[in-house]
C-alpha cells in the first residue's frame, strides 16, 4: 500500500493554509492590475502638470507660432529679449524653461536649446522637435514653389499598419498578428520559467527543512525515500496549479470589472481624443476626425488584433503548456530535491544552484530571442534540448512549429525527466541522511552509485 | 525464540566499512542494548533494521521471516536526532505520522487520545511544535513512535532531553510496553540505564561486534575476582598472598574494603580469610559497572 497520497495531502495542505500563500495568491493579480493601472493614471496626471515655456529667437520670427500650445504646454514667444537676461529670472517669471532657437537651425539641427532647471520630460522634447521638424520641412518644400502645398501635405500624411496573413497548406488565409504571437510567446515562456523556478525551489526548501529538522529520518523509517520525494514534488505541483488557477480566475475577474467600470469604452475614446488633441495641431486634428468618420484606424487595428488573437492555436498552446509545465517542473524539481538533500542549509545550495539555473535562464534568453526570430537554429535546438525546451518551445508555438519537432521535443522531454527523477532519487536517498559533510559534485556522483 | 535477527550484516560506504559481519539476535520481549562508542556503526545498523538503507550483504529476519518492506508497520523507531515539523500543529503531526505507519485516521485518533491523556499532554494538541519545549517535543515524538503498537521498538537515546521526572515516566512506559509484549532495541551511552533496563547487549566497536550476551553474565564474567566486604570497627590487614586491597574507607565505625583476589582464589577462600580478620557485616562479589566494562573493552581493542 503506497503512502504517497498521505504525503501529497500534507505537502499540499500545509502550504495552501499558510498565510503567505493566501496573501500572495490575492496580491499577485492586484499587483498585475496595478502594473496596468498605474501607468495609465500617471499618464493622466501628466496632463495636469502645466508648463509655460518662453521661446526666444535670435533676431527673427521665423518660427513664431509654429509650436502649438497644448493642454498642458504653453509657448510664449518673446521678442527683443536676450537669453542671457532671462537665464537667471525665468523661474520667477513663471516659466518652466527657455527654448532658444538660433537662425542656424535650418542647416544645423543642434541650433535649438531648451534651458530649464529640471530634466525636461521626453514628451515635451518630442513635441518641440516634431513641430520644428515639420515646419522646417514645410519651409524647405516651399522654396520649390509647389502649388497647393498645404493640401498636398495633408494628403501625404499617412499612417501605415501592415496586416499579416498566414496561408495554410490548403490555401486558406488567416489573419494573424506578429504582435499577438510575440505577446503569447513572451507570456508563455516567462510564465513557464517562473512557475518551474518558483515551485522547483519550493521543493528544495521543503527538502532542506525536513533534513535540518531531522524529521526525515522518522519518515523514511515509514516510507521509502523516493515516495517521500515524489509525494513532495507532486504536492507542491498541485499547490502551483491551485495558485495558477486562482490567479487566472482572479485576473479575469479584475479585468472584467475594470473594463466595465473604470475604463468604459466611452472613456477610452475620450482619453484617446484628448491625447490626439494635445499632440496634433488644429488642422491635423480636423483631418483625424474626418478620417475617423470614415474608418477609425485604431478600431480597425483593434478588430484585427482581436480576430488574430482568436485565430491563435489556443488548444495547442494550453495543452502544450500543461505538458511542458508538468514534465519541466518534474525535471527541475527532482534536480532541486537532489540539491536540497545534499546540503545542510540553504546557504550551501549556491554552488549547486548555478549549474541548474544556467540552463533555465539560458532557455529564457533564447525564448526572448525567439520572439524576434522564431526560425533561428538556436531556437530550434533549444526547443529540442530538454533542459531548455519547456521555456523555448512555449515561445515558439505561437509562431507555428512543425508537429514532428513538437513530438520529438516531447519524447526527449519524457525520456529525460524519467532519467532525472531516477538519478535524483538515488542522490536524495543517500543525501537526506548525510549530515555535516561538505557535499560536492564528486560526493553526489558517489551517492549515485551506492546500492540500496 | 528470537523476534529479530541480523546475520552477518556488512555495509560499506565507498571504501569506509560501517558494519563488518555483525550479527545480533534479539529474543522476544527482551530489552536489548545496542552499545558502542560514537561512530561504531550503531546508527547504520539501526537504519538497516528500519530498512532506511540496505546491507551490502547479510540477512535480516523478523519473527523468523525475512524482513520485507511491509514490516515497517511492525517497527517503531525513535531516532537519536529527534525531528518534528516545527510549523505543524502537534495533533495534526501525530496523525500524519500514524497514517504513514498505516493506521486509519479514525484509529489513529482513538489511540492518540489515549496516549495524550496518559502522558498528560492533551492541552498541546492544537499548539505548533515550535511553541513546545524540547522535553515536550520528545514526549510527542515518543507517542508517535509507539502509537501503531509495533512488535519491535527501537529507541536511540530515549532519555536525553528529559528531566528526571519525565525520564522516569518514559522508562516506566517502556517497561509497560515490554510487559504488553513489545521487544525493544535500546541504544544509549548511559550505562546506568543499561544495567537497569537491558537483558542482553551487543557492543559494537569499529564496525565489529566485540562483546555480546546477557548483562548479568557479562558483569559476572568481568567481575571474576573482586569483592566488596564491610567489617565492623577498624581492621588491619597483613600483607597477603591471596589478595590485594584495591580500596578502603572507614566511616561510622565501619570499614568498607574492595579487594582483588590473586591467582585462582575462589569466593569461599576469600570469605574464610575475611571471617578470620574481623566481624563481617556484608560480603559481595563486586560486579563491575557496565560503564567500566564498556571503557575497558573498547580501550583494549583500540
Amino acid at each position: 500500500m503506497s503512502k504517497i497520497p498521505v504525503i501529497i495531502k500534507r505537502e499540499y495542505l500545509t502550504r495552501v493554509r499558510k498565510k503567505s500563500f493566501i496573501i500572495m495568491t490575492i496580491l499577485a493579480p492586484v499587483l498585475m492590475a496595478a502594473l496596468i493601472i498605474v501607468p495609465t493614471l500617471l499618464m493622466m496626471n501628466q496632463q495636469q502638470d502645466f508648463k509655460k515655456i518662453a521661446v526666444i529667437e535670435d533676431n527673427s520670427d521665423l518660427f513664431k507660432g509654429v509650436i502649438k500650445n497644448t493642454e498642458n504646454l504653453e509657448f510664449v514667444y518673446l521678442d527683443n529679449v536676450k537669453v542671457d537676461d532671462l537665464k537667471t529670472t525665468f523661474e520667477q517669471a513663471g516659466y518652466y524653461g527657455i527654448l532658444y532657437i538660433s537662425p542656424e537651425i535650418v542647416n544645423t539641427p543642434n541650433a535649438v536649446q531648451l534651458i530649464s532647471k529640471k530634466q525636461p520630460p521626453i514628451g515635451l522634447l518630442q513635441h518641440i522637435e516634431s513641430s520644428l521638424e515639420k515646419d522646417i520641412e514645410r519651409q524647405k518644400l516651399m522654396t520649390y514653389n509647389i502649388e497647393n502645398l498645404d493640401q498636398i501635405m495633408k494628403n501625404v500624411d499617412t499612417k501605415v499598419s501592415v496586416q499579416t496573413k498566414k496561408i495554410g497548406d490548403s490555401g486558406e488565409v488567416e489573419d494573424t498578428s506578429t504582435g499577438i504571437a510575440m505577446a503569447l510567446a513572451y507570456i508563455g515562456g516567462l510564465l513557464m520559467y517562473m512557475l518551474v523556478f518558483i515551485f522547483g525551489s519550493q521543493v528544495m526548501r521543503g527538502v532542506i527543512e525536513e533534513k535540518t529538522s531531522r524529521v526525515v529520518e522518522v519518515i523514511v523509517s515509514s516510507v521509502k525515500p523516493v515516495e517521500l520525494m515524489m509525494g513532495k514534488i507532486v504536492g507542491i505541483a498541485l499547490v502551483g496549479l491551485t495558485q495558477f488557477l486562482i490567479w487566472v480566475f482572479l485576473t479575469m475577474g479584475i479585468f472584467t470589472v475594470l473594463k466595465s467600470t473604470v475604463l468604459k469604452t466611452e472613456n477610452l475614446t475620450e482619453v484617446s481624443q484628448n491625447m490626439t488633441k494635445s499632440i496634433l495641431s488644429d488642422e491635423q486634428q480636423q483631418m483625424a476626425q474626418e478620417q475617423s468618420a470614415s474608418v477609425n484606424p485604431d478600431m480597425a487595428e483593434f478588430q484585427q488584433l482581436f480576430t488574430s488573437a482568436l485565430n491563435q492555436p489556443w488548444g495547442l498552446i494550453i495543452l502544450s503548456f500543461i505538458f511542458y509545465f508538468v514534465t519541466g517542473y518534474l525535471l527541475y524539481a527532482s534536480l532541486f530535491a537532489a540539491i536540497g538533500s545534499a546540503v545542510d542549509n540553504e546557504t550551501e545550495t549556491q554552488q549547486f544552484m548555478l549549474p541548474v539555473t544556467i540552463p533555465i535562464i539560458l532557455g529564457l534568453m533564447v525564448a526572448m530571442g525567439t520572439m524576434q526570430n522564431p526560425e533561428s537554429s538556436l531556437s530550434f535546438w533549444c526547443s529540442l534540448i530538454p533542459l531548455t525546451s519547456p521555456v523555448v518551445m512555449m515561445a515558439r508555438i505561437p509562431f507555428g512549429v512543425p508537429y514532428w519537432q513538437l513530438g520529438l521535443s516531447m519524447v526527449l522531454m519524457v525520456v529525460t525527466f524519467v532519467a532525472f527523477v531516477w538519478m535524483a532519487a538515488k542522490i536524495y536517498r543517500t543525501g537526506i541522511l548525510m549530515y555535516g559533510k561538505k557535499s560536492s559534485w564528486q560526493e553526489m556522483w558517489k551517492w549515485l552509485r551506492y546500492s540500496g | 525464540m528470537a523476534l529479530f535477527e541480523a546475520k552477518n550484516v556488512t555495509k560499506k560506504f565507498g571504501t569506509q566499512v560501517a558494519l563488518d559481519n555483525v550479527s545480533i539476535s534479539v529474543p522476544e520481549k527482551c530489552i536489548f542494548g545496542l552499545l558502542g562508542p560514537n561512530g561504531a556503526g550503531k546508527t547504520t545498523l539501526i537504519r538497516i533494521i528500519n530498512q532506511i538503507t540496505g546491507p551490502d550483504s547479510g540477512e535480516l529476519f523478523l519473527n523468523g521471516r525475512k524482513l520485507n518492506p511491509e514490516d515497517v508497520v511492525s517497527i517503531g523507531y525513535l531516532p537519536e536526532e529527534r525531528g518534528l515539523y516545527k510549523k505543524m500543529k502537534v495533533g495534526e503531526q501525530a496523525l500524519y505520522f500514524a497514517q504513514l505507519k498505516g493506521l486509519s485516521k479514525a484509529e489513529a485518533m482513538r489511540r492518540l487520545k489515549y496516549w495524550f491523556r496518559k502522558l498528560e499532554i492533551v492541552d498541546w494538541w492544537g499548539k505548533k511544535v515550535e511553541e513546545l519545549s524540547k522535553g515536550m517535543q520528545q514526549k510527542v515524538q515518543f507517542v508517535t513512535t509507539v502509537l501503531h503498537e509495533p512488535k519491535l521498538l527501537i529507541f536511540d537515546e530515549p532519555f536525553t532531553g528529559f528531566d528526571p521526572v519525565n525520564a522516569n515516566l518514559i522508562k516506566n512506559e517502556i517497561l509497560f510496553l515490554r510487559e504488553k509484549g513489545a521487544t525493544i532495541i535500546f541504544s544509549t551511552h548511559n550505562m546506568e540505564s543499561v544495567e537497569e533496563l537491558c537483558d542482553n547487549i551487543t557492543l559494537i566497536n569499529k564496525a565489529k561486534t566485540i562483546l555480546e550476551g546477557n548483562v548479568y553474565d557479562i558483569r559476572k564474567q568481568w567481575a571474576a575476582s573482586e569483592y566488596d566486604i564491610v567489617f565492623e570497627g577498624e581492621i588491619s590487614f597483613p600483607e597477603n598472598e591471596r589478595f590485594n586491597i584495591i580500596n578502603r574507607e572507614e566511616e561510622n565505625g565501619k570499614s568498607s574494603i574492595r579487594l582483588k583476589a590473586k591467582g585462582n582464589a575462589d569466593t569461599n577462600e576469600i570469605l574464610q580469610l575475611a571471617i578470620g580478620l574481623g566481624k563481617v557485616i556484608s560480603f559481595n562479589p563486586a560486579l563491575p559497572s557496565m560503564n567500566e566494562i564498556f571503557i575497558r573493552v573498547v580501550e583494549s581493542r583500540n
